[in-house]
């Protein structure tokens, strides 16, 4: 497909103030690295109460911040900072469906899930995933959101999305939502449940990618509703690779071909390769880390055996590597949910997690060793790192 | 008429418990509201202009669901939070 090209660096970013948004059931945390990572500063809670799905800092400008939130009476909004958070102003139209034909049943958007800045070339735009799944965008940085007919109202992805009943516990949700840094129209997006699906022409029109992955036993692949990817990344250091974390295990995409390699085969048998997060390494495509959890009997959503560990492989996915030093050696039972685990753009590259016990844990060296930052926060749903 | 305001709602009407309002009915009174105190409808309203399901509005001392209730310029109106947080 013809691209207009905006090559991605391949040069390691200086190690400057790196800050951890988290996104927390209870509210917003932000969490400020001096410029060697190693001292740590929280923040008080932002919109304490409120459920912060996400919150997410505009590359492009370095100060404008997105914070997706909702409350358990309320409906969803957004809250926008346009000065690296010192100050706040709800949104003037937050993501919506249409609204129904008279007689027709119309749907409610729960909570704004995922957000993702747009290319580099446009500025002010934004997507926004939302539960139940719907695909949004906005033109002016966020104020005002227009939702994608192509998708939210199309009967064909209407009938993948399933009922509120077919998504995970707290609601199916539409994620992932990634852009090709090479061109702004070629956009990807998943759902859980409903799969994984491609743009090249800015949205107006869809095709599938769910070749090669597995559905739970039982249920039929060909049915793209069956597919559950938790999260999908695309290498910044290659745009032609993408990695999944499934429900039903870790793949590997290398463009142009469309079908994914069930890369986590080679996990250790015992601990599997079911989890929520995927990172990958700013610069090396063939670097990327898991965070696997207990997905067997009814679903435990653990550390395998209550003992946490990343796992990482550097020659994209041929092999993986344990990485558990410094995390508890036993009788953690937390796990680290899918926008909650990042890493930052230094040499070496910063890992940081936040688990749903409430705790922030970082990597100074790529995953080999890993300390506590915080505790005692409320169940985290997000971590993004930026430079501030 | 006067409308009282829930504490988690009172970001939007600078802290005031209660506000006036005008309309004939409740679509009109929410729409007046939301002009005065913009993104405050979305709140308790959906899209699908249905009031959200841990949202209650009482007129005096009856219960509404329909945003087609006509009202009147003496009715008290509570936006009331459902006690539903366990």
């Amino acid at each position: 497909m013809a691209r207009s090209v905006t090559p991605a660096t391949k040069r390691p970013r200086a190690a400057g103030s790196v800050g951890l948004l988290i996104g927390t059931r209870k509210g917003a945390f932000i969490l400020r690295g001096d410029r060697s990572r190693r001292t740590w500063t929280l923040s008080p809670p932002l919109f304490l109460g409120h459920v912060i799905h996400h919150l997410v800092l505009d590359p492009r400008d370095g100060r404008t911040l997105l914070m997706a939130a909702s409350t358990g009476h309320l409906g969803p909004t957004i809250y926008r900072s346009t000065d690296r958070g010192k100050s706040w102003k709800e949104v003037a139209a937050p993501p919506a469906f249409s609204k129904a034909p008279e007689g027709q049943q119309g749907r409610t958007v729960g909570h704004v899930f995922w957000l993702t800045p747009a290319h580099a070339n446009e500025p002010g735009v934004w997507y926004a995933g939302t539960s139940p799944q719907g695909l949004f965008r906005s033109e002016d940085g966020g104020v005002t959101w227009k939702p994608f007919s192509s998708i939210n109202d199309d009967p064909q992805y209407r009938a993948w999305m399933g009922s509120v009943q077919d998504g995970t516990p707290d609601g199916p949700k539409l994620h992932s939502i990634i852009v090709d840094p090479r061109d702004p129209a070629h956009l990807y997006f998943a759902m859980s449940g409903g799969g994984v699906h491609e743009s090249v022409d800015g949205g107006r029109t869809w095709t599938t990618l769910v070749q090669g992955l597995d559905v739970v036993e039982g249920f039929d692949p060909a049915n793209v509703a069956f597919h559950d990817p938790h999260c999908v990344r695309l290498c910044p250091g290659n745009p032609d690779r993408l990695y999944q974390q499934n429900h039903c295990g870790i793949y590997r995409l290398d463009r142009p071909s469309d079908r994914w390699v069930r890369i986590g085969r080679n996990m250790p048998k015992q601990v599997g390769d079911i989890g929520f997060p995927m990172v990958l390494h700013p610069r090396d495509p063939d670097q990327v880390w898991v965070f696997p959890m207990d997905g067997g009997t009814v679903w435990p959503r653990v550390s395998p055996g209550g003992k946490p560990a990343a796992y990482v492989t550097h020659n994209a996915g041929k092999t993986w590597v344990r990485q558990d030093k410094g995390f508890p050696r036993s009788n953690a039972w937390w796990t680290v949910k899918r926008q909650a685990m990042t890493a930052d753009g230094c040499d070496p590259v910063g890992l940081y997690l936040g688990t749903t016990s409430g705790e922030v844990w970082a990597s100074r060296n790529g995953g080999a060793s890993w300390t506590c930052l915080a505790r005692h926060l409320p169940e985290i749903y997000s971590v993004e790192a930026a430079e501030f | 008429m006067t409308v009282h305001i829930p504490s988690a709602l009172r970001s939007y009407t600078g802290q005031k418990s209660e506000v006036e309002a005008e309309g004939r009915t409740l679509a009109e009174v929410l729409s007046v509201l939301d002009g005065r105190h913009p993104g405050l409808r979305f709140r308790i309203v959906t899209e699908q202009d249905q009031i959200r399901p841990h949202i209650r509005i009482f007129v005096n001392e009856t219960q509404v669901q329909a945003l087609e209730t006509r009202l009147g310029p003496d009715d008290q109106l509570y936006i009331v939070l459902a006690l539903s947080g366990g």
